[in-house]
């Protein structure tokens, strides 16, 4: 089935608005494109997070389709246990066999850190159900602290901009890497800003026959500090500098979706936030150089997994 | 093995089948009859041998249950809270440091008000490390909203995991219920158990129809809201009134469990209490050591009685105070220490059971077989010693005493 929006536009997507995420925010237009691409009745478990805080307060909710949040770690164990008595109630006859999706949202924290081994439980037992990482590089929920997600010199209020340290002294987790690493069928990372990709992906990831990931970027116009209006402009410029690369991995094999070549430097999405503005203001070259260095790498070692040859990187002017 | 012959209704109590097996093994085979949805459980001694049994039906086919090998006592629990959300009967097991690792979803469990059931298999808490029976973790989970069913034998295991269900599942309880199997002494200890017959044990325990879930045709139901200052306090409230509640409603599903089994149980157990003046108040599995103390005791002319506590949560304080009426010493026996705390947690209960009495009986705390410590009778016998003499000189101490503990290079008897 091909995506129009204009089609799309005439769906029920299953999420009200009315919830109380902040304007700009990247997670309700996340919620909306996976839950528009589903083929299938859904059912919905959420990690402790501000998607979760914001959208089912007691007595509203603005889910239109089940759902379930029970701590901030185990969302991915919630999924293990409804997959388990989805199977149960079929097999003794207790309910119709009617096809179901099963997908979590969880922000990095959640992912990343302290769900980490919940996920890896999950995934390694092999339950069919869908994971979504709303990665916007921080806890945001509780206030702009740093996670294992958070990128090397990125202000936060667990690593402030010191005179001493500037931002985050480490780079990042490969987590999309760490979850292919257990051998499931579909791993991707996707991007708030491309629609279609998302939307693509999840389907994908519906019909993978075992646990599928999506490692969506998500900013965070209060956490990184830019305008609200800014978000898909501030997504596309992570991609576009090679920072955030599109990428699926459909059993084990590689397939970049985007970009097709590093066209911006790091520079350019580091002065579109308010939480690299040290980084900048101070000339921070070493740090600046770093993350250019940590990108480049990374972006490199994406493109042989996809059977591409290495970029020439020309060393980035600070 | 199991005569599964149709039996007509109200035909009296069933022909059960006597089997040689462990505390462990017993629930596992009580697992088999219920034929849960899901059971999710991680190992930890000593609770293995029930998943480890479980395990092996599900391997030959005889259950069409999912059973979730999680990676963790947290997860395990998590999983649970998961399928019962989704409609599931889901049951899991565990064992000290492993109930200690699922304390945040003991209380989203009872919450979300999910009638799981949990084996849990008394252990002592870590530091130092120790894989013995003491009731250190129950009295952990104490205040986490479940119903807690404590038994003393493989037999009372096996039962009480069928009755368990019955009290959770109940449509005015919806709550998580504990079916405590004391570590070892009951997990491990082979005895004779009467099995009742599947069929008899799936018309009792019947089938798990809650009025909502998640898996349910048009559901769009949220579990696991988020609540403000505007409900918390109202769904509190409610959880607990739940919990008080589902008192008399252990007492109906005992009285059914009787009439199939024709194994009468209440939810106090007690032994020679009818003009008993000097009684010994206990959890779990050291029922018998009491029962030959108080023997012991009223061999001497000293009118000794037992009580055992079988249903801990809600406090069944209205039977307890009914039954100590006629006492004027209670001794009362903590297996587990209740840092800080005026009192151990069994005589707390017991003492604010008592305040409300007229004619209060004195109280007195004893502490006994911490991390697998060997109960005798002769630490019961002393138990009697020294309430026979509160007794004559109608003073107790404050402070409990350390039975069978060495304070001075020696084990006392």
């Amino acid at each position: 089935m091909t995506l129009k929006l204009r089609d799309l536009t005439l769906l029920d997507d299953g999420f009200e608005s009315g919830h109380g995420l902040c304007a700009g925010c990247s997670e309700s237009v996340i919620v909306r494109q996976v839950l528009l691409a589903l083929a299938n009745e859904p059912v919905v478990a959420l990690a402790t997070g501000c998607l979760e805080v914001s959208s089912t307060r007691f007595p509203d909710t603005s889910w239109k389709v089940p759902l379930i949040h029970s701590a901030f770690e185990n969302a991915a164990t919630s999924a293990s246990g409804i997959e388990a008595a989805y199977k149960a109630l079929i097999r003794k006859g207790r309910m119709a066999d009617r096809p179901m999706t099963f997908v979590v949202f969880g922000g990095d924290g959640a992912t990343y850190d302290i769900g980490f081994q919940w996920l890896s439980g999950a995934l390694e037992r092999g339950h069919k159900f869908m994971y979504i990482c709303l990665n916007n590089e921080g806890y945001m929920n509780t206030g702009i602290q740093r996670s294992g997600a958070t990128m090397l010199g990125a202000w936060t209020t667990t690593t402030p901009a010191g005179d001493l340290v500037p931002g985050k002294p480490q780079w990042r987790k490969d987590m999309t890497g760490i979850v292919a690493a257990h051998g499931i069928p579909y791993v991707a990372q996707a991007a708030v800003h491309n629609w279609k990709d998302l939307m693509t992906k999840v389907r994908k990831a519906e019909a993978a026959e075992g646990p599928a990931f999506l490692n969506v970027f998500a900013p965070c116009d209060r956490g990184w500090r830019y305008e609200p209006e800014d978000t898909m402009a501030v997504s596309r410029l992570a991609v576009d500098a090679a920072l955030w690369p599109l990428y699926e991995i459909v059993d084990g094999a590689y397939k970049l979706n985007g970009p097709r070549h590093k066209s911006k430097p790091i520079t350019d999405y580091l002065s579109s936030q308010g939480r690299f503005r040290h980084l900048m203001r101070d000339r921070e070259p070493g740090v600046i150089e770093d993350i250019q260095a940590n990108v480049d790498r990374e972006w490199n070692r994406l493109r042989v997994r996809c059977g591409l040859e290495p970029e020439v990187l020309e060393k980035t002017q600070v | 093995m199991v005569d599964t012959q149709e039996r007509p209704a109200s035909a009296g109590p069933a022909t059960s089948t006597a089997i040689a097996v462990n505390g462990g093994e017993a629930v596992a085979y009580a697992l088999k009859q219920i034929e849960p949805e899901v059971v999710a459980a991680y190992p930890i001694t000593p609770q293995t041998l029930i998943i480890e049994k479980f395990a092996e039906y599900c391997a030959d086919g005889l259950v069409r249950t999912e059973y979730i090998n999680v990676e963790s006592e947290h997860a395990a629990l998590s999983a649970c809270v998961g399928a019962s959300a989704a409609g599931a009967r889901a049951i899991t097991a565990t064992a000290g440091p492993g109930l200690a690792l699922m304390f945040e979803m003991l209380g989203v469990a009872s919450g979300m008000r999910l009638p799981i059931v949990m084996h849990l298999c008394t252990r002592a808490l870590s530091a130092p490390l120790n894989i013995l029976g003491d009731h250190s973790d129950a009295m952990a989970m104490r205040e986490t909203g479940w119903v807690m069913l404590s038994g003393s034998s493989p037999q009372e295991a096996y039962d009480l995991a069928l009755v368990a269900q019955t009290i959770a599942e109940h449509p005015d309880v919806m709550l998580p219920t504990a079916n405590l199997v004391d570590g070892f002494m009951v997990t491990h200890a082979v005895e004779r158990v009467d099995v009742l017959p599947d069929d008899v044990v799936r018309e009792y325990v019947g089938e798990y129809e809650p009025e909502t879930s998640l898996l349910a045709e048009g559901s769009t139901a949220t579990y696991g809201a988020l609540d403000f200052r505007d409900y918390y306090f109202e769904h509190r409230r409610q959880q607990e009134a739940a919990l008080y509640r589902s008192r008399p409603i252990v007492e109906q599903a005992l009285k059914r469990f009787g009439e199939i089994s024709g194994r009468d149980y209440n939810i106090l157990e007690p032994y020679r209490m009818e003009d008993a003046e000097v009684v010994l108040v206990l959890l779990g599995s050291a029922e018998g050591q009491a029962h030959a103390a108080v023997d012991a005791a009223r061999a001497t002319g000293l009118k000794a009685g037992a009580l055992r506590v079988r249903l801990f949560r809600p406090f069944p304080t209205k039977a307890v105070a009914e039954a100590l009426s006629g006492a004027r010493v209670v001794g009362v026996l903590d297996r587990a220490i209740g840092f800080g705390s005026v009192d151990n947690p069994l005589l707390s209960d017991i003492k604010s059971t008592l305040w409300t009495q007229s004619n209060r009986p004195l109280t007195k705390g004893f502490v006994y077989g911490l991390g697998g410590r060997v109960v005798t009778l002769g630490q019961f016998n002393q138990a009697f010693d020294e309430l026979r003499s509160a007794l004559e000189s109608g003073e107790v101490p404050l402070e409990p005493t350390y039975l069978g503990l060495r304070e001075d290079g020696e084990v006392s008897e």
